[in-house]
């Protein structure tokens, strides 16, 4: 399947109800994909199952603060030079690249290397939504070593990192990150075609596409708009969580992320009930009336209730109609061993993992 | 002199004016037809004010003028400047060309000298890139032949050092009177979007002479000696000087102009205000005799500026719109209108168009026109209650709390609102509602503005604070505020995430009298 200029605004739009309120406006990152697709052609993708067992596949993404992010615009080598500085160390060259992240800006960054590099992008990822860290990866959860990673910033200086666990890697890599001026550019968890195949969430990024496209073209409400996408997905049917009214959004800043919560006040079907979601950066949970409905991992997009525009945590504001959508995540996302490391405790939610049923 | 203020505001259609006395109270008030040549129509407006209040021109201290001239500029991409485009930033910023997504007639319009310069600073106030004096000058000297420069810089918000310094070069290499728009005195943080706005802004620069220039011949040709303000986007006022420099902060001075004329003539300083038209309805929120101001990106002929603009919600309802019926008897209001065309195509007027004024001049009996129309009940009934549906939906909106608020009605189709709004607490059709633009611009204050990015480990939270208000108001007596009425009335505060040092980004704005 080749991917063109057109296709990238819909896995942008996609990528942005997949980023649940999180992972940073794609807008930029789509622009940088763009320009490359224009200079050198589409980019070709791939399902996991035609990579070859011993194929080396290296991700890339952008890491730091949103704000910096708009402002201080990548040079445009960046991604590419993450990536080769970990093809030095291995002393062998990719043979695919792929998203670490399917929410977000980091949708997009791999489409630019895939472009300007003249290899596949993998249909897959490693977080089936956006998340804050580098450890919040199947990847990690499954076993695969973060390193030998290494970051890149506009001035052509890298940095290679070998680390002892993946939470050293997201720690040091977080410090060099603000040296690098608040964005940095990270190439890790290099992984065989054998690893992707068993550890990557398959297929998320024609399901950003196909959720864009649905998005973009339906005359349907978004609830039904996005289950014509997830139907050819692994992901559960969504679900109309709550349509309401924003009647209050709460925001502060613990240990340098944006972490509140949104009050909704329902409407239609929901009128006299009353919906909390907090958020830490991405939505992490959802209560009606007091009781968790919806938790990470499972995503929670919080939508425009007459467009389906997904609206990101930041832009969260008093009056909106909002509908806010569950989409279930697939089993790998689910397993105890994930939810280790990014279930609802982990982020300080005081519930366990309440799964949307997929019915 | 006699204390007197002239507010006048040119609109797309029609071109207002109103006198305050000593007392900011409106003693003389018209609507005339905005004319092709600007003068002609800011005189007539002129002698016909004058002639009302029974005073001349020595008894003005202050002349507001309103105005669309910018806008009008940009959208009908007439008038604008050759503009050099410098972006500071290489070796970052390289992947996306300044201008990308502008309509390309538009970015045509402006020329194509544009180029990415070494330079910069990051979020923390280091330098990104040190600046090449040798590569600027080489640079300015390819684009001599542009009649303006925008420059834009990274992180400029932060510190506007790089900027600053290619602006002396520009003057040092071409011309003193050259017009240079740096960006960190246009936009905020966000490259793409304060870039634009910059490259607008230095587009207008001879639009915005020409406005100002006939307003200053207007007013010489009348010997009138008394001070000239522009309106700016936020509800305030800036002086003639100013508006040659920034002329996009007028783009959206007439909503803006609307809402301060309708908080002074009801006295309401919170709440909504709904302006109605000819065509459309804006409408806006009051947040301490204020202009709230949108939180996303504002388009301007159709590219994304990040820069102060009010909070409005357009609908497509008006005095003229045109009333359409349905199948099975639906009944829908508006986007089509008759606009300036009312009294020649209305039905009270003896036209064919049935519109929303006859729809309110047949249900209330009201005085407008020749005839009163004879309109189906049902229709009547439909039409206002689509009306009232519509406008009841975006006062919600705007709304910044569940509770009922006051609700103020301006503009020439106030008779369109009903006075039981659903969410209001009262609804107000002060007096002069019809020309409450121009009252807005007469009464507006002088202000100053502040976006910063602190670490607030470095200074805590009040030392921040205080620099950023000290700025404002420093900022406000520039511009021609009385020292001793300054105020702050709007902070914002953004934390930063993922950023150590507890990074906060401050927005002050301050606000004074004119001196009296």
């Amino acid at each position: 399947m080749r991917i063109d200029v057109t296709d990238l605004e819909d896995i942008a739009l996609g990528a942005t109800i997949l980023g649940t309120g999180g992972g940073g406006d794609p807008h930029v990152g789509k622009l940088v994909a763009r320009q490359a697709i224009e200079d050198c052609g589409p980019v070709e993708m791939i399902q996991p199952d035609e990579l070859g067992d011993d194929d080396l596949v290296l991700v890339s993404a952008q890491m730091g603060a949103p704000t910096v992010a708009v402002e201080k615009l990548p040079a445009g080598h960046e991604p590419l030079a993450s990536v080769e500085r970990v093809e030095q160390e291995l002393g062998r060259k990719a043979d695919a690249t792929m998203p670490m992240e399917c929410g977000g800006i980091n949708s997009m960054f791999p489409f630019a290397v895939a472009a300007r590099k003249g290899i596949p992008l993998v249909n897959a990822d490693g977080m089936g939504r956006a998340f804050p860290e580098l450890q919040h990866e199947t990847f990690n959860v499954y076993g695969v070593s973060g390193t030998p990673a290494a970051l890149a910033d506009e001035h052509g200086n890298t940095c290679l990192l070998e680390t002892t666990d993946n939470e050293q890697l997201e720690w040091h890599a977080r410090g060099l990150t603000i040296r690098m001026g608040g964005v940095a550019y990270v190439t890790d968890y290099p992984m065989s075609g054998t690893e992707v195949q068993n550890t990557a969430i398959p297929g998320t990024m024609s399901l950003a596409q196909d959720i864009g496209e649905a998005v973009r073209t339906t005359d349907l409400d978004p609830v039904a708009a996005i289950r014509t996408a997830t139907k050819e997905s692994i992901y559960g049917d969504p679900i109309q969580l709550f349509e309401g009214k924003i009647v209050d959004v709460r925001r502060r800043t613990e240990d340098g992320f944006v972490v509140g919560e949104v009050i909704i006040e329902g409407l239609g079907s929901d009128a006299d009930a009353t919906m909390e979601i907090e958020f830490q950066n991405e939505n992490l949970g959802a209560r009606r009336d007091g009781e968790w409905v919806a938790t990470v991992p499972d995503l929670i997009t919080v939508t425009d209730r007459e467009t389906g525009e997904p609206i990101r945590t930041e832009a969260l504001r008093y009056g909106a109609r909002v509908s806010v959508i569950g989409i279930p995540t697939p089993q790998i996302m689910r397993t105890k061993a994930a939810l280790d490391v990014w279930g609802p405790q982990t982020f300080g939610l005081e519930t366990g993992f309440v799964p949307l049923s997929d019915s | 002199m006699n204390g007197h203020r002239l507010g006048i505001d040119v609109g797309g259609t029609n071109t207002d004016a109103v006198i305050l006395d000593e007392a900011d109270a409106p003693i003389a008030k018209t609507k005339t037809p905005t004319t092709e040549d600007i003068s002609s129509g800011i005189l007539d407006a002129l002698d016909e004010v004058l002639r009302q209040a029974d005073i001349s021109g020595d008894d003005l201290e202050y002349v507001m003028l309103g105005t669309t001239h910018a806008t009008n500029a940009i959208a009908e991409r007439k008038g604008l400047n050759d503009v050099g485009v410098f972006r500071i930033g290489s070796p970052a910023t390289r992947s996306i060309k300044p201008l990308l997504e502008w309509p390309n007639d538009l970015a045509d319009a402006i020329g194509d000298d544009i180029a990415i310069l070494d330079g910069g600073h990051e979020f923390d106030g280091r330098e990104l890139n040190s600046i090449d004096e040798s590569e600027i000058r080489e640079q300015v000297r390819a684009f001599d032949h542009v009649d303006s420069f925008a420059v834009t810089s990274v992180f400029s918000p932060v510190r506007e050092d790089h900027e600053e310094r290619i602006a002396e070069i520009v003057h040092e290499e071409l011309d003193d009177d050259i017009p240079v728009s740096l960006s960190h005195e246009i936009g905020s943080v966000g490259l793409l979007e304060r870039e634009n706005a910059t490259a607008l802004n230095a587009a207008l620069t001879s639009v915005a002479a020409e406005a100002a220039q006939a307003f200053i011949d207007a007013m010489d040709e009348r010997s009138i000696d008394a001070q000239l303000y522009f309106g700016q986007n936020d509800g305030t006022l800036m002086s003639v000087e100013y508006a040659l420099d920034y002329p996009i902060f007028t783009v959206a001075s007439g909503p803006s102009n609307s809402v301060r004329g309708a908080a002074y003539l009801s006295g309401i300083e919170n709440g909504i205000i709904v302006d109605v038209g000819g065509t459309t309805t804006d409408v806006g929120a009051l947040t301490d005799g204020f202009p709230r101001e949108s939180s996303v990106a504002v388009e301007i002929g159709e590219v994304k500026t990040n820069f102060r603009m009010p909070d409005l919600i357009a609908l497509g309802i008006g005095g003229g719109s045109h009333i359409n019926i349905g199948p099975e008897g639906k009944v829908t209001v508006g986007p089509e209108s008759v606009g300036y065309r009312l009294t020649e195509e209305a039905r009270c007027f003896d036209g064919s168009t049935l519109t929303a004024t006859d729809v309110e001049v047949a249900a209330s009996d009201l005085d407008i026109g020749d005839t009163n129309p004879t309109v189906e009940r049902d229709t009547v009934q439909k039409a206002r209650e689509y009306i009232r549906t519509e406008v009841e939906r975006a006062v919600d909106q705007m709304k910044t709390s569940p509770e009922p608020v006051p609700v103020v009605v301006v503009g020439g189709g106030s008779i369109l609102i009903p006075t039981d709004l659903d969410g209001a607490s009262k609804v107000y059709k002060p007096d002069h509602y019809e020309v409450a633009n121009a009252v807005g611009v007469a009464i507006a204050q002088v202000s100053g503005e502040v976006d910063r990015i602190y670490s607030l480990d470095d200074q805590g939270r009040d030392t921040a604070m205080d620099d950023a208000k000290a700025e404002a108001k420093s900022r406000a007596v520039e511009a021609g505020a009385d020292e001793d009425t300054v105020e702050v009335f709007d902070i914002q505060e953004v934390p930063l995430s993922y950023l150590p040092g507890n990074a906060v980004r401050i927005k002050v704005k301050a606000a004074g009298q004119l001196d009296r």
